[in-house]
């Protein structure tokens, strides 16, 4: 495989990932992460979903009018995810109930719409398809870590299996409430941001204000 | 009336769209660093929210559900897996109309706005707010109410983020946090207050 190949693939893993640095696609990774279940499932329909928009969008790219390349690529969207949603409904129906709406918020996932912007419109089908693979991967790897703390933590099990004996059980452990909850997702998030930034220092954002530092001489 | 006002306080405060589901993260995020450009997104939101929620209720329980098309003497066709292509199709069409509208008659309005209207027909708070009525079954009254309530919730988180970083900027945050890091953070903060009304029931 030649350089720019492997490049497509794997810089959204961490390098360039939509969450942590392009801000895309947030809103299911933070409302499906309470169980581990969930989230694969959401992961796998995702990334069906990208993969195919991105290789269907950028052949016909050539075919698109510019000022209505949005409603085309939103058909195109809108169109996979029916398919997905449905296969769901008949082959998974238990846990599609508990995604509810999120299966059908995929098609204003902005990891979707963003990469057939930035990436399918331009590059040919090979490619665009490697783009997508890599951004969904990118995407479930973010959603499996958050999820795995989640319902490790918020209820001492994996896939529905018991890992931490729990204290009402005779166990040891007092599952943690509040990591089943909204406001824990945005700090897994967050902290998960700063372990990140924290090993690849380029991503650091720079303060809009820099503090002025004051030396002992300019008070004098 | 109460039905409708208990409605309205758990769309804005409980199940705040931004808060406690989630919804238009991405914009929520990226558009929150000015208070003016908060607001202005804030309230095309309402605007958007209060038309398309509604329109898509009348477009579920008279085109698309399981029996709705028995006027047209046709009762046995279920076309509610067209739903998503639907809905998002309405907003797209309801977002350029407005936009239309507001150059034509409301030249300062759509100045204030303009630059935000397409943004919204990819926000989710938009599409979600749409699927929550058809989930949830709300009539076309509860629809409207449902429409400006999550509108205004959403604004109101918006508002509020915009508020605290624009306070936030001038504080010493740890480099790995700075900026997408701390704002999250902030944004878990918040969700804790909102949680506190949780118990609230009208």
């Amino acid at each position: 495989m030649a350089g720019p190949t492997v490049k497509v693939l794997v810089d959204p893993l961490v390098n360039n990932n939509p969450i942590t640095l392009q801000i895309l696609g947030i809103c299911s990774a933070l409302a499906v992460t309470t169980t581990l279940k969930a989230s694969a499932l959401m992961c796998l329909a995702l990334t069906a979903v990208l993969i195919l928009a991105s290789g269907a969008i950028s052949m016909i790219r050539n075919h698109i009018p510019s000022n209505i390349r949005i409603i085309v690529q939103m058909t195109i969207i809108a169109s996979l995810v029916i398919v997905t949603d449905q296969f769901l409904k008949t082959f998974a129906a238990e846990t599609s109930k508990q995604l509810s709406v999120f299966v059908g918020l995929i098609i204003t996932n902005c990891i979707v719409l963003g990469r057939a912007e930035a990436f399918a419109m331009k590059n040919p089908v090979g490619l665009s398809v490697l783009d997508g693979l890599g951004n969904a991967m990118g995407y479930s790897l973010i959603l499996i870590v958050i999820a795995t703390l989640r319902e490790l933590l918020g209820s001492g099990t994996l896939f529905g299996y018991q890992v931490l004996p729990l204290i009402t059980a005779g166990g040891w452990f007092t599952p943690i409430g509040i990591m089943l909850l909204p406001p824990s997702a945005f700090f897994i998030i967050g902290l998960l941001i700063w372990a990140l930034r924290t090993w690849k220092t380029e991503q650091v954002e720079k303060p809009q204000y820099q503090i002025h530092q004051v030396h002992r001489t300019e008070l004098i | 009336m109460e039905a409708y006002l208990g409605l309205f306080v758990r769309a804005v405060f409980v199940e705040n769209l931004a808060l406690a589901f989630f919804l238009g993260m991405c914009t929520f995020l990226a558009i929150s660093n000015k208070i003016e450009t908060a607001i202005g997104l804030g309230v095309a939101v309402v605007v958007v929210q209060i038309i398309t929620v509604p329109v898509n209720n009348l477009i579920f329980h008279y085109l698309l559900s399981e029996g709705a098309l028995t006027w047209a003497g046709l009762p046995e066709i279920d076309l509610s897996f067209l739903g998503l292509i639907t809905y998002i199709g309405v907003i797209a069409a309801m977002v350029q109309i407005l936009e239309m509208t507001l150059d034509r008659h409301f030249p300062a309005l759509y100045n204030a706005l303009g630059i935000f209207l397409p943004l919204i027909t990819v926000n989710c708070a938009i599409l979600g707010g749409s699927l929550f009525m058809v989930e949830r079954d709300y009539t076309f009254g509860e629809s409207v109410v449902y429409g400006l309530g999550s509108g205004f919730g959403w604004a109101l988180a918006i508002t509020a983020l915009a508020g605290l970083r624009e306070k936030l900027k001038y504080s010493d945050v740890p480099d790995g946090l700075q900026g997408l890091g701390i704002t999250f953070i902030t944004v878990g903060l918040m969700s804790l207050g909102f949680m506190a009304f949780s118990g609230i029931q009208l």
